[in-house]
C-alpha cells in the first residue's frame, strides 16, 4: 500500500535518495538546492542511509568527485541549481563522454543576471547539449517517481550515461504538497544494486578513463554518445511502463491532457502544467476543445512522438521557460518547431515565453492563451510569432 | 463548486509566518485534506515583509501559482498595514484577521472597505502570558482556524497537540505553553 505523506519537492527528491541510498554525494550548497544535501546528511547523520556525503568547496568539484566516485565503480550523484549548474560546465560534458550514469538533481532556477533565485529553466536548458538525459516533473510526486526510475536508465548497458532530474525552484521544491510514497523494499527491489562492467576500482581490469582523444578517435566518441542517448528512449519508456505496474503512475515522454480532439493546444515542461489542467477544464465546460502536452523528457528529444500527439490541433502555443537570444523563440520551440516540421507539417505553431524568474503562471494567464489562439484560428487575429506573457503591464 | 480554500499569510521574515503556513497544511493534512502550504520568496531578510500560502482542498490541487483572491488573510504583523494592500483581492464572503492591540473599528481604515469579517486578536499577550515569549505565530494559526473552520475545533488540538510533542519532542516544557496559546486564541476569536 501506499505511503500518504505530505512533503515538498526537496523533501521527496531527499526522500527517495534515502531510499536509493547511492554510495557516494558530494555537494556544494546553493538555493533552492541546498535542502536536498542538507536532508540527506540528516539522514547519513541519523544512521538512516550509508552514502559516503563529500562537502566540498565549490559545485565544479562536487561534479567533479561525482563523477571520480562513478568513475571508481561507486554509484553516485550531486544537487545543484543556476549557477552552480554553471559551474559545473565543463564537468558536464565529461561526465556524458565518459558514460557514467551519474545522477544529478536539479532544481531549476534562473541564470544571473539580474541575479534572481526563483524559477525558471535557463539553468538546464543552456545544459541541453551536454549529453545529459534530461527529466522534468510538474510536482513532487513526479519528482519522487522520477529519481526512482533515474537509475534504472541511465545504468541501462544500451544507454550508459548520466542523468539530470529537473524540479522547479521554490514552486516545487518548497511547496509542501501531498504525495504518495513508495515502501523502501520496493524501492529497492525496483533500483536494484549497480554492478558496473567496467571501473576504476577494478584490479582484475586495468582501464584508462578520460584520456586524450585525437582527431581519429574523437568523432566515433560524440556518435557512439548519440547512439546512447537514442537508445535511451526505449529505455525509458520500458521503465516508465515498469514502474507503473509497480506503483499504479506509468510514464512517458509526455503528458497528453485531454489532447486527443484538442483544436488549440499548448506543450509546456514543468509546474505551470497545473494551472494550464485547470484552465482546460474551464475552457471545455464552455465547448471549447484545448488540450496540453507537457513534456517530461527533454533528453533524449522525442520529437516524432510529440508532432504525432500535435498533428490533429489547428493551433499550438509552446511554452518556453528561458530564453535563447536567438530573436525567434527559446529553446523548447526550436525543438518542437523542427519536429512539426519533420513529421506535422500543417500545424501552426506560435512560441511563447513566460515564467522568467519566477514570474508567476496562472489560470487567467492559460486561459487569456487558449482565447487568443482561438480568436487567430476563427478570426485572423493577429499572434505575435514570438511572444512574452505576463509582463508588467 | 468552490472546494478550495485559500489562504493568504502576510508577516516580517523571522516571525514564523511561513512556519505557521506549513504547520496548518500539515494538521489539515492531517485530517484527510489535500493541501498546499508555501512561501513566496523575494530578498530574505529578517524583519522584511513576507507571503506564504495555503491551499486546502477535497480533492487534488494542481494550480502552483501564488494565490491572488483569497478567501482568509492573516495579518502576523500591524505595522504591514501600511505598507501592504492587506484585502487586495480578498473575497468579501472571507475574512482577515490581524495581530494588533487595536479594535476592528481601529483598523477599518487599513482596510480599503473590505465588506467581510474582520477580527483582531493580541497575538502579543496571549504568546507572553502562555509562553512567556513573543512568537505570534501559534495564536495567529489557531485564530485563521476559528474563522476558517478549515477543520473542526477537536482536529485542530488533536493534530496541534501530536505535531507540538513531535517536534518538541526534546523540548517538552513548551508543549503546553504553545497548546495553551493556540486554546487562547481560539476562544478569544470564537
Amino acid at each position: 500500500m501506499a505511503i500518504r505523506e505530505r512533503l515538498s519537492g526537496n523533501e521527496a527528491i531527499s526522500y527517495a535518495i534515502k531510499q536509493v541510498n547511492p554510495d557516494v554525494m558530494p555537494a556544494f550548497p546553493i538555493t533552492p538546492s541546498t535542502e536536498i544535501p542538507q536532508y540527506v546528511a540528516n539522514y547519513i547523520a541519523n544512521g538512516e542511509m550509508d552514502t559516503e556525503f563529500i562537502p566540498v568547496e565549490s559545485e565544479h568539484s562536487s561534479m567533479s568527485a561525482t563523477i571520480g566516485a562513478q568513475a571508481a565503480g561507486a554509484r553516485s550523484l550531486t544537487a545543484t541549481s543556476s549557477c552552480g549548474l554553471a559551474l559545473m560546465w565543463e564537468e558536464l560534458y565529461v561526465a556524458a563522454s565518459n558514460r557514467l550514469p551519474l545522477a544529478l538533481c536539479l532544481v531549476n532556477r534562473a541564470l544571473s543576471g539580474p541575479i534572481n533565485i526563483n524559477c525558471d529553466h535557463s539553468d538546464s536548458m543552456g545544459a541541453r547539449d551536454t549529453g545529459f538525459i534530461q527529466i522534468y516533473a510538474e510536482n513532487n510526486q513526479e519528482v519522487y517517481d522520477n529519481f526512482v526510475q533515474a537509475y534504472r536508465i541511465a545504468e541501462h548497458k544500451d544507454v550508459m550515461l548520466p542523468i539530470m532530474i529537473c524540479q522547479d525552484g521554490f514552486i516545487t521544491s518548497h511547496a509542501v504538497e501531498n504525495i504518495e510514497l513508495l515502501e523502501d523494499d520496493k524501492v529497492k527491489n525496483f533500483v536494484g544494486e549497480y554492478n558496473p562492467e567496467n571501473y576504476l576500482l577494478n584490479a582484475d581490469q586495468p582501464m584508462a578513463m578520460g584520456p586524450y582523444a585525437v582527431s581519429n578517435y574523437y568523432m566515433e566518441t560524440k556518435m557512439a554518445q548519440n547512439t546512447a542517448m537514442n537508445n535511451a528512449k526505449q529505455v525509458i519508456l520500458d521503465i516508465g511502463k515498469e514502474f507503473g505496474e509497480m506503483s499504479g503512475r506509468e510514464y512517458g515522454f509526455f503528458e497528453e491532457y485531454r489532447l486527443e480532439d484538442a483544436d488549440y493546444a499548448m506543450v509546456m515542461i514543468g509546474s505551470a502544467a497545473g494551472a494550464t489542467k485547470d484552465a482546460i477544464d474551464k475552457l471545455r465546460e464552455q465547448g471549447m476543445k484545448v488540450g496540453l502536452l507537457k513534456l517530461r523528457v527533454f533528453r533524449p528529444f522525442p520529437d516524432e512522438e510529440i508532432a504525432n500527439a500535435l498533428k490533429n490541433c489547428k493551433v499550438v502555443a509552446i511554452m518556453d521557460r528561458s530564453e535563447c537570444f536567438r530573436g525567434k523563440g527559446g529553446p523548447l520551440g526550436a525543438e518542437i518547431k523542427a519536429a512539426l516540421y519533420d513529421y506535422a507539417k500543417d500545424v501552426k505553431a506560435f512560441n511563447l515565453v513566460y515564467g522568467l524568474g519566477g514570474r508567476d503562471f496562472t489560470v487567467e494567464e492559460a486561459e487569456r492563451i487558449y482565447n487568443d489562439l482561438a480568436a487567430y484560428d476563427k478570426d485572423g487575429t493577429a499572434f505575435e510569432e514570438y511572444r512574452y506573457v505576463g509582463l508588467r503591464g | 463548486m468552490k472546494n478550495t480554500v485559500e489562504i493568504r499569510w502576510h508577516g516580517r521574515g523571522g516571525q514564523g509566518a511561513k512556519s505557521a503556513a506549513l504547520m496548518l497544511a500539515d494538521a489539515a493534512f492531517m485530517t484527510g485534506k489535500y493541501v498546499q502550504g508555501f512561501p513566496e520568496y523575494g530578498p530574505e531578510r529578517m524583519g522584511a515583509p513576507i507571503t506564504a500560502y495555503n491551499r486546502i482542498s477535497d480533492t487534488q490541487i494542481r494550480v502552483h501559482s501564488n494565490i491572488y483572491n483569497p478567501d482568509y488573510v492573516v495579518v502576523v504583523d500591524e505595522t504591514l498595514l501600511e505598507s501592504v494592500d492587506v484585502t487586495k483581492g480578498l473575497n468579501p464572503d472571507g475574512a482577515i484577521v490581524i495581530n494588533t492591540t487595536k479594535s476592528v473599528e481601529e483598523v477599518k481604515p487599513f482596510l480599503k472597505e473590505y465588506t467581510g469579517g474582520v477580527y483582531t486578536i493580541d497575538a502579543r499577550r496571549i504568546s507572553e502570558e502562555a509562553l512567556g515569549k513573543y512568537f505570534p505565530n501559534s495564536p495567529m494559526l489557531a485564530a485563521i482556524v476559528a474563522i476558517s473552520k478549515v477543520m473542526t475545533k477537536e482536529e485542530f488540538f488533536r493534530e496541534m497537540e501530536s505535531s507540538y510533542r513531535h517536534k518538541f519532542a526534546k523540548k517538552p516544557e513548551v508543549i503546553d505553553g504553545n497548546l495553551k496559546a493556540l486554546h487562547m486564541a481560539y476562544e478569544e476569536v470564537e
